[in-house]
């Protein structure tokens, strides 16, 4: 059975009602990630915002984006963040107070900022728009990727900046093997009572 | 709807704005960490959307957000392994309470 080219009695493409219920789940999902008391229902609903957006994506005919950001964010940088999130988890729980007291300001620069973007898009005549959404083709992407040599420095640029994330990632994460003199006070705190809970326990 | 440019922009625009309600705002570092991504993944939306409907720019735009998208995943790793770096001095993830460097 097929499916009539526009919903009925509404008499809307099938694609308006897709992209509405898409928008929709990703503002509500990318409002919890900022407004979530619990950090990690926040990054679980980050996961949720990312894979809407990856369908927005499909439904503006970039397949091949959409392809990468189920890769990328939702396989690679949300499993990379919730794991920060739990390394990072308070025995207490959620923090009390999840924003900071001037989170009023926040609030009515992001509300300026979004009026103004919003405004200077609608008013904009955009000359070289088409009508029509075009559809991007996979294979025309690789060819300009691989010949375009602009396209093929920034690929070696990234290439390199990957390298370099991952090895300064390391680096900074990882555990120093000796106490270091100049360390500030709460952690040569606690390694100076180490021993002398040792010796009560004698 | 989903043959506008403007649909997809406003919808990059509200998403800009709440990624940046959430960085300023949020007091750990990793939400503020998940709100850049999601100011990311705005920019990079709006790229597609002026890639769909300009042809001129179709498969740059792709390719554009292919590389924000790489440099993305880079910042994050970099950016979460200092938030753990900090976390493993001052024992909390709250920016507010690192303090000393004001000092």
């Amino acid at each position: 059975m097929a499916l009539p080219p526009t919903i009925p009695f509404l008499n809307w493409p099938w694609d308006d009602l897709l992209f509405l219920i898409l928008a929709g789940l990703m503002l509500a999902a990318a409002v919890f990630v900022v407004i979530g008391r619990d950090i990690v229902r926040s990054g679980i609903s980050m996961m949720f915002a990312f894979a809407a957006l990856a369908g927005i994506y499909v439904l503006a005919g970039a397949v091949i984006v959409a392809a990468a950001q189920v890769l990328i964010y939702i396989g690679a940088i949300s499993v990379l963040i919730l794991f920060a999130i739990m390394l990072t988890q308070t025995k207490s729980g959620p923090a009390q107070l999840v924003f900071h007291r001037q989170a009023w300001a926040g609030a009515l620069a992001a509300v300026g900022l979004g009026l103004l973007l919003i405004v200077s898009f609608i008013n904009t005549q955009w000359p070289l728009r088409v009508e029509q959404r075009l559809w991007s083709a996979t294979d025309e992407v690789a060819l300009l990727l691989f010949n375009d040599s602009l396209y093929v420095f920034a690929l070696q640029v990234v290439a390199v900046l990957l390298t370099a994330a991952v090895i300064g990632a390391v680096f900074l994460a990882k555990r120093e093997e000796a106490p270091d003199p100049g360390e500030p006070a709460p952690v040569t705190l606690q390694r100076l009572r180490r021993p002398a809970d040792a010796s009560a326990a004698d | 709807m989903s043959q506008s440019l403007e649909a997809y922009l406003v919808l990059s625009a509200l998403l800009f704005a709440i990624g940046t309600f959430g960085f300023l705002a949020r007091r750990n570092a990793i939400a503020m960490l998940m709100s850049i991504e999601l100011m990311l993944n705005a920019v990079n939306l709006a790229a597609i959307a002026f890639g769909a409907f300009t042809p001129q720019l179709q498969t740059h735009a792709a390719l554009i957000a292919l590389l924000v998208m790489a440099v993305a995943a880079a910042e994050a790793t970099v950016g979460l392994a200092i938030v753990i770096a900090i976390y493993r001095n001052r024992r909390t993830p709250l920016v507010d309470e690192y303090a000393s460097m004001r000092e």
